[in-house]
């Protein structure tokens, strides 16, 4: 897939170039795929409409549109790898196996939330599942990402750190200290952009003086790539070739996924910034998820029917998260003073 | 005289200064064509274009600094932070440099510029987007910091801010951004830094606060007078710094009893400051110990139990009555 910035990264010279078509998924993995995508999808429509319905307070970001960057990074990953991001999150959270009633439940800040509703929709973490938060402050992860792979090349682990971040967050000063340490100490990180063309409503050109944002670590020797974020068969595709270049041992690498957020930076955005054509191009013609369906059907490698199948699946797991963070109770008032100190 | 919110205040007196003076500069993330995420600055960016309207990258310590630079070569930088919890990358630059040059350059250079934020809670938000940092800033010397708590004392004060030689931290209560309702009058007139309000007048008790609890204070005060026939007087602090102590103190001379109001951490909030003036300069005059009703010292919380961490009308009027059953 051509992609406009691809050929300024050429250029540059330090974004190699990523032009073939991207290695078939076999059925499994297509399958594997189209549910995954389709939770996050599913999920984020539910978490839009309880939004609407008073259920979420303060902040919520969604990720349709984004889908197949984080599925595609996860398939090429393996137990113990790290993952940490941003403000818009949830994605991320489904695809490292959270559970889909904890996350919503934190949303409508109830007991049951992974936070124990004390966190909301940017503050979750999972141990268990390697994933680092959900942060608010936007580019703060990437040093806290630089450190956990810091922590991997201590021990002498194989694990990688991928750290998500935005193409407005790739103007944060903390990202470059981050680059240059990471390359200093050769440390296992991917730095993943996930370059959805807006930081709330700026567009990159106007806030980024260059913008091939896979270029961002040449003053640092980080190499980086930019990939069509849309079509998770290149994701998984360069997410492994990343993953193996830090294993390694060489050291960082960037990959900046090219990406369209559908809707509205969080659920209070008058968009005047964009169109409506351009939103709905990107909807009719690179849906991540009607990709995968396209495919799938084409070669017969499933049915309309199985397909509706998973969607009726994908619908009940949402749906029940969804009444699980309706009606489970709310955090006691006694929880206003625990964990802040040990 | 239109009725304004407070949002519609601030962007009235960004105009009104912008168009009274060419040097003033209103910058930040998406100020521009967006005209702000509460829509502070919208239109001004039609009306002056990029060269006096500027979208800002993502980078809070970087746009501090350059506001900085150009404040120094004679520009008045307006610079807006979306929350005031992303206010806390620019300290560093605000403290080290802002707040020193003039001292520094022994009043060769000057910093006239105004760091504008949301600020406080009460919007269901959460951490980062519900902070209270006035103290943090009202520590650090060469500072001025100014919370408005309504939308004609917004637009005044941020006049007077726009127009003073020093730095500014312009803190704008959120939670009153589209509640408050006011006439302003859109005169040009500014309201002069450094000297506290007074919003009701009182014999039996004075209550200072400023900013977002302003309102809860006022709300306290009425109902003590229907209830419990006790005359409070409420004072809007307005200016942080420079703290117009004898206002309170002639305040507290008067009526002997002290309650102060504010929604950050109860501990080195401001509030602690007040009090130590007070104990200082009025010890005698004082009929009981001094109340402070605050924020907690936890981080703020999720929606669900965020009304436990404000101060509400109902915790300040228990206050008061501790104080007047004193003695
Ligand atoms: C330090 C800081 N500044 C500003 C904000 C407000 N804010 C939240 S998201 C955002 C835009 C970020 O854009 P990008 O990095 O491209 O991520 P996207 O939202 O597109 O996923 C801004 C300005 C913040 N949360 N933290
Ligand atoms: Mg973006």
């Amino acid at each position: 897939m051509a992609i406009a910035s691809n050929k300024a990264a050429a250029q540059s010279g330090s974004a190699r170039r990523e032009t073939e078509v991207p290695p078939d998924l076999t059925k499994d993995q297509e399958i594997a795929a189209f549910r995954d995508m389709l939770l996050i999808r599913r999920f984020e429509e539910k978490a839009g409409q309880l939004y609407g319905m008073g259920l979420i307070g303060g902040f919520c970001h969604l990720y349709i549109g984004q889908e197949a960057v984080v599925v595609g990074m996860q398939m090429s990953l393996k137990a113990g790898d790290q993952v940490i991001t941003g403000y818009r999150d949830h994605g991320h959270m489904l695809a490292c196996g959270m559970e889909s009633r904890g996350v919503m439940a934190e949303l409508t800040g109830r007991r049951g939330g992974y936070s124990k509703g004390k966190g909301g929709s940017m503050h979750m973490f999972s141990v268990e599942k390697s994933f680092y938060g959900g942060h608010g402050i936007v580019g703060a992860q990437v040093p806290l990402g630089t450190g956990l792979a810091f922590a991997n090349k201590y021990r002498g682990n194989d694990n990688v750190s991928l750290t998500y971040f935005g193409d407005g967050a790739a103007n944060q000063g903390q990202v470059y200290e981050s680059f240059n340490m990471a390359k200093l100490w050769n440390l296992p990180v991917i730095y993943i952009i996930e370059n959805n063309q807006y930081g709330m409503g700026t567009a990159v050109a106007r806030a980024s003086a260059t913008t091939t944002l896979a270029t961002r670590g040449s003053a640092h020797g980080i190499p980086g790539e930019s990939v069509d974020g849309m079509d998770v068969r290149a994701v998984k595709a360069v997410g492994e070739k990343a993953v193996k270049w830090c294993r390694d041992g060489n050291g960082p690498i960037i990959l900046e996924m090219m990406t369209y957020r559908y809707r509205g930076h969080s659920m209070s955005d008058p968009a005047k910034y964009r169109t409506k054509e351009e939103v709905d191009k990107y909807r009719t013609e690179r849906d991540p998820i009607e990709q995968v369906r396209a495919r799938l059907l084409a070669k017969k490698l499933s049915s309309d029917e199985a397909l509706k199948k998973i969607d009726t699946e994908v619908r009940a797991i949402v749906n029940d998260a969804a009444e699980f963070a309706t009606n489970d109770a709310e955090p006691d008032a006694s929880e206003l003073y625990t964990d802040v100190y040990a | 005289m239109p009725d304004l919110n407070l949002v519609q205040a601030i962007n009235l007196a960004l105009r009104r200064a912008m168009a009274d003076d060419p040097t003033v500069l209103v910058l930040g993330e998406d100020v521009g064509i967006n005209g702000g995420v509460f829509r502070a600055t919208d239109g001004l960016w039609k009306l002056y274009g990029d060269s006096r309207v500027l979208d800002t990258p993502l980078a809070e310590a970087g746009i501090t600094g350059v506001s900085i630079g150009l404040a120094a070569q004679g520009f008045r930088p307006v610079l807006e932070i979306q929350f005031s919890g992303f206010a806390y990358a620019c300290i560093d630059q605000i403290l080290n440099h802002a707040s020193r040059l003039r001292k520094r350059t022994m009043g060769r250079l000057t910093c006239p510029m105004v760091l504008r934020s949301p600020t406080g809670g009460g919007i269901h938000a959460i951490e980062h987007h519900s902070e209270s940092p006035e103290a943090m800033f009202a520590h650090i010397p060469g500072l001025k910091v100014v919370i408005p708590s309504s939308p004609q004392g917004a637009y005044g004060l941020l006049l007077a801010a726009i127009r003073d030689p020093d730095p500014i931290i312009f803190l704008e209560p959120t939670r009153l951004y589209r509640s408050a309702k006011d006439e302003v009058a859109d005169d040009g007139a500014s309201i002069p830094l450094g000297r506290c309000i007074v919003l009701r007048t009182g014999r039996d008790v004075t209550l200072v606060s400023w900013g977002g609890m302003v309102k809860d204070t006022l709300e306290a005060a009425n109902r003590l007078a229907t209830d419990h026939r006790i005359d409070a007087e409420v004072i809007d602090v307005a200016t942080l710094k420079p703290l117009d102590s004898a206002t309170v103190i002639d305040s507290v001379k008067r009526t002997g009893r002290l309650v102060v109001v504010h929604e950050a951490p109860l501990t080195c909030g401001f509030g602690a400051e007040i009090a130590a003036r007070v104990a200082h300069q009025a010890l005698t005059s004082l009929l009981a110990p001094i109340e402070r009703v605050t924020g907690c010292d936890t981080m703020m919380p999720y929606p669900r139990l965020e009304h436990l961490y404000m101060p509400q009308a109902e915790r300040i009027a228990e206050a008061v009555r501790r104080t007047v059953a004193y003695s």
